[in-house]
């Protein structure tokens, strides 16, 4: 029945935020016994040079707003609650700007990036890897195959690292780094638009290029298998054109499985991603994952982690829904794997 | 004598049909060469810092330069490699080991075990492990050293062991030949150590290098980052002094060029031994190329 | 007498095999007049799949068709190219194959794997025309209308075969070849697949070639029947015929011993192994299994003779007699 398997997919997805939200609480509790607020604030004290008596008062006022000195319990309570409303409290690095409002400015850019290179290079993968399993497909193929594996077994950043050295540093097609230039002021201004895409090139090209490869190998597996089914014998003996049968009878059966492991993959490559922005200095998520753990700042951090987090579960949970709506051979609680 | 010519031959002549498998193992091994003979030819203080010159471009008396705190890069190429591979390999065995077990006790026990074990990866393999780690590591970030690297970098490795490992126990636990040794009285450990991890060993072999390059991954990730141990001239530090040193706007290419190609060579080597190790655990694929 | 329809001459298909070409298909000959039904059966192994796929130059690698010649209405199958083969492919020869349970493709509805075989064939046909050519041919098939909409997965095994006939008669082919298209149904609905079957047939006025290991299946529907030996036919004849009095052994122990019903296609009955096509047995393939071997049977290889009209036969127990 298919409200069983709402409700089971509904729970899991619960579980995945509970587990998450749990372990950013406890995590640094049960790591150190240091405080972050005295760990923040001695850092600002010492950086300003005025050591000494005020600082045991700030701490104190600070726990009081941060709730820190009550007992566990109500601190994860409390924490559960506010988080649940995303807020994930102040910044500390950015005082007195809130988590939320750094992250709700960098996620879009992180968005729009890796969304439209991951969906790039899977759809290259896809139909490269399709046409490598197909006895009629181009012979050059076979040769480009081993070239993109092996660049898809190197990590993001280090393949971004090389294209920056060439095209920005060397030849300074593109520019060095950033979302935008410089000194402008974010716009829907056409100018504006085309200096964000020239930004994004080569840290889009980075996960492309990498991620092409691992597509390509999954999806020619599959089309491998599937070519052996009988459908496709019998599609042949029908006298289909080929491009029909590549595409409405041997492509259409493997996609959707092959979308699946896409939502699968999403935490890989959102972590490949976070070191590609660092690189590129991009103003996205992964930058700011940078300056919150090189500030030590610890809401900000766990308000990152949360996010992205929910952004895959959130993903997976749409894909896990829509299959069976998709794939008319799967009935709701009969799924695949 | 002549039966091991004729076992070599026959290893031969498998090799030959498996390239990838080959030339994986020839690029790990080279890369364990480059350790062991730098090791024995370049002291290891020299890749600490204010060992030479700061700043200097490669030349003979510094083969591969120094980074702007006098490290000499050979050095911190050689200390490195054998430093990530050390991470790597171990990392991936915690994380083999754990699999194994947990793998065996939910593949071959089933019931609610089974159920709890599985739900636990399967939530764990959405997470994006570098999410996780730089959670922990930020917690202990100066007091993070190699141990503790190891043990942080393992504990998100056991997933897909654990998840791969349980699949194959399921299919083969309903083969005749375990149902056969079950009946003649074999309690479910000798099943397990003496029927079922034989016919494993390649799952296990490619889990393992699974693990190691996903270790080796998340490891060096996070030694980008800035967060892996301090004092250690691991590769993933490398790149992250010669991030925040701006190594390439000063056109040092020799500090931040050599710890990419060497991760590239390693990772690429990684990828062909689970290709290889892939190939002969299904046979299916290996038709066509 | 009508010119044949379909004329097969020394057919040969092999495999590739690292230890050399297994000849599955050796030196097959017959011939279907128009609107003939012909059976050809032997036990599996025997290689009546692979002519069949053959005949429509379907062989899939490491199969390879390595000689001969397959003239249907004079055009000769083997040598056309792709691109014609395929156009030939279920406008002229069409095949009803054997999985029907896994021949349709999941993800599509049924009217579209219809019409979609038609539109690659006849250049612009109207929507409304492709549609309702689609339901002519359900209703031939003895299908509901309603059905056009449904995913393959919705219909039972015999619904679906029924659609794999509706597609492989869409376009009024010459030949029909039914690659034993009841070998996956329980027995009733065999009964009624084969007796739509052959109205189907008798309507269009097409010849077909029915494949399969059933000799009673085989006796009730067609009116000529091969019998096919490791790659070689035993003996042609008319049902009628062969099964007052068969020529060769092999025939006889077919008729004497039905396939169980366990293992389709496995003859329990007879003595020994099918041969080991890689390695066949000198002489006649059949003698280490035949009752009625004589000295030469190891020797010679015999080949197929027309003993009295319309009766052929490999077998060298009847080389003597018509000397």
């Amino acid at each position: 029945m298919s409200l069983n398997y709402l409700l089971r997919r509904l729970g899991l997805f619960v579980v995945v935020v509970w587990a998450a939200v749990t372990l950013i609480f406890f995590l640094p509790r049960l790591a150190s016994e240091r405080n972050p607020i005295v760990e923040r604030m001695g850092q600002t004290a010492a950086s300003a040079g005025k050591l000494g008596e005020g600082v045991g008062e700030m701490v104190k006022a600070w726990e009081a707003k941060f709730g820190l000195d009550q007992p566990l319990w109500k601190q994860y309570l409390r924490y559960f609650r506010d988080v649940l409303h995303l807020d994930f409290g102040y910044s500390l690095a950015y005082y007195p700007t809130k988590v939320i409002d750094l992250i709700i400015k960098a996620l879009p850019w992180t968005i729009g990036l890796f969304g439209v290179a991951t969906l790039i290079s899977f759809l290259l993968g896809s139909l490269g890897g399709a046409l490598l399993a197909w006895p009629k497909a181009p012979r050059f193929l076979q040769y480009l195959l081993p070239f993109f594996l092996t660049l898809s077994a190197v990590p993001y950043y280090l393949l971004g690292l090389v294209l920056l050295f060439l095209f920005a540093f060397t030849t300074r097609i593109f520019p060095l780094s950033g979302g935008y230039p410089v000194g402008t002021v974010p716009s829907l201004s056409f100018p504006f638009i085309l200096e964000v895409l020239r930004h994004a090139v080569l840290p889009g090209c980075a996960m492309i290029i990498a991620g092409v490869g691992f597509w390509a190998l999954q999806m020619r597996g599959m089309m491998i298998i599937g070519l052996e089914e009988d459908y496709i014998a019998f599609a042949e003996a029908k006298g289909l054109k080929g491009n029909r049968i590549f595409f409405r009878y041997a492509l259409r059966n493997v996609l959707l499985p092959q979308a699946t492991s896409l939502a699968i993959t999403l935490g890989q490559v959102i972590s490949g991603g976070i070191l590609v922005e660092v690189v590129f200095g991009y103003p996205g998520l992964g930058t700011l994952l940078l300056k919150a753990v090189s500030g030590f700042d610890y809401n900000l951090i766990s308000g990152i982690v949360f996010i992205i987090i929910i952004i895959i579960a959130v993903a997976t949970l749409l894909v896990d829904l829509l299959y069976p709506l998709l794939d008319p051979r799967i009935t709701y609680q009969r799924r695949v794997k | 004598m002549k039966a091991l010519g004729k076992r070599l031959s026959r290893v031969g002549a498998y090799c030959r049909r498996n390239p990838k498998l080959v030339s994986g193992v020839s690029i790990i091994l080279t890369l364990v060469l480059f350790w062991l003979i730098g090791s024995l030819l370049l002291s290891p203080t020299r890749a600490q810092p204010i060992s030479g010159l700061p700043d200097q471009p490669p030349s003979l008396r510094y083969l591969l330069g120094t980074d702007s705190n006098g490290r000499e890069l050979l050095a911190v190429m050689v200390v490195g490699t054998g430093l990530t591979l050390r991470i790597g390999i171990l990392a991936g065995a915690i994380g083999l080991g754990i699999g194994i077990i947990l793998g065996f006790i939910s593949g071959y026990y089933g019931g609610l075990l089974d159920t709890v074990i599985k739900g636990i990866v399967d939530v764990l393999l959405t997470v994006p492990p570098l999410a996780v780690l730089v959670v922990i590591a930020a917690v202990i970030t100066r007091a993070m050293t190699l141990d503790s690297m190891i043990v942080i970098v393992a504990s998100l490795s056991w997933m897909l062991p654990t998840r791969t490992i349980r699949a194959q126990v399921l299919t083969m636990r309903e083969r005749a030949y375990i149902q056969v040794a079950r009946l003649s009285g074999m309690n479910s450990l000798e099943v397990i150590v003496k029927e079922l991890m034989p016919n494993l060993l390649p799952y296990l072999a490619a889990s393992f290098v699974g693990a190691t390059a996903a270790s080796i991954l998340a490891c060096i990730g996070l030694e980008a980052l800035g967060l892996g141990p301090q004092s250690l001239p691991t590769l993933g530090m490398t790149i992250f002094w010669s991030i925040s040193f701006s190594a390439m706007l000063r056109n040092m290419w020799w500090w931040w060029l050599p710890p990419i190609i060497i991760i590239a060579i390693l990772f690429v080597g990684l990828f062909l031994l689970t290709a290889g190790l892939d190939e002969i655990a299904n046979p299916r694929l290996r038709r066509r190329m | 007498m009508k010119a044949d329809i379909l004329q097969v001459r020394n057919l040969r298909v092999y495999y590739q095999t690292s230890l050399g070409p297994l000849k599955a298909v050796d030196g097959v000959t017959l011939s279907l007049k128009p609107g003939e039904r012909f059976g050809l059966v032997g036990e599996s192994g025997s290689g009546k799949s692979t002519l069949a796929l053959a005949l429509m130059r379907l062989t899939k690698p490491p199969g390879y068709i390595e000689g001969g010649q397959v003239l249907l209405d004079g055009l000769d199958l083997i040598k056309v190219s792709e691109n014609e083969i395929r156009k030939v492919r279920l406008a002229q020869i069409a095949l009803v194959p054997q999985g029907a349970m896994s021949s349709l493709n999941p993800v599509m509805r049924i009217k579209d794997q219809i019409i979609d075989g038609i539109k690659d064939h006849l250049k612009k046909m109207p929507g409304s025309a492709l549609e309702e050519r689609m339901h002519e041919l359900l209703a031939k098939v003895e299908l509901k209308p309603e059905m056009a909409n449904m995913f393959p997965h919705e219909l039972s095994g015999g619904m679906k075969q029924r659609v794999c006939l509706a597609i492989a008669i869409s376009l009024s082919p010459k030949v029909i070849i039914a690659d034993e298209p009841t070998s996956a149904l329980d027995v009733v609905v065999q009964r009624q697949v084969m007796l739509t079957l052959g109205q189907v047939q008798e309507s269009l006025g097409v010849s077909i070639l029915l494949v399969g290991h059933d000799m009673g299946l085989m006796a009730q529907f067609v009116e000529r029947i091969g019998v096919l030996y490791a790659g070689k036919l035993a003996e042609v004849g008319s049902v009628r015929e062969v099964f007052k009095e068969s020529l060769h052994p092999y025939t006889r122990l077919l008729i004497a011993c039905p396939p169980s019903l366990e293992e389709k296609g496995q003859f329990k009955g007879i003595p020994g192994l099918p041969p080991l096509l890689l390695n066949p047995p000198s002489g006649c393939v059949f003698h280490p299994r035949c009752p009625q071997t004589t000295s030469r049977c190891s020797v010679k290889i015999p080949s197929l003779k027309e003993v009295y009209p319309g009766r052929w036969v490999a077998c060298h127990l009847y080389t003597e007699v018509k000397r």
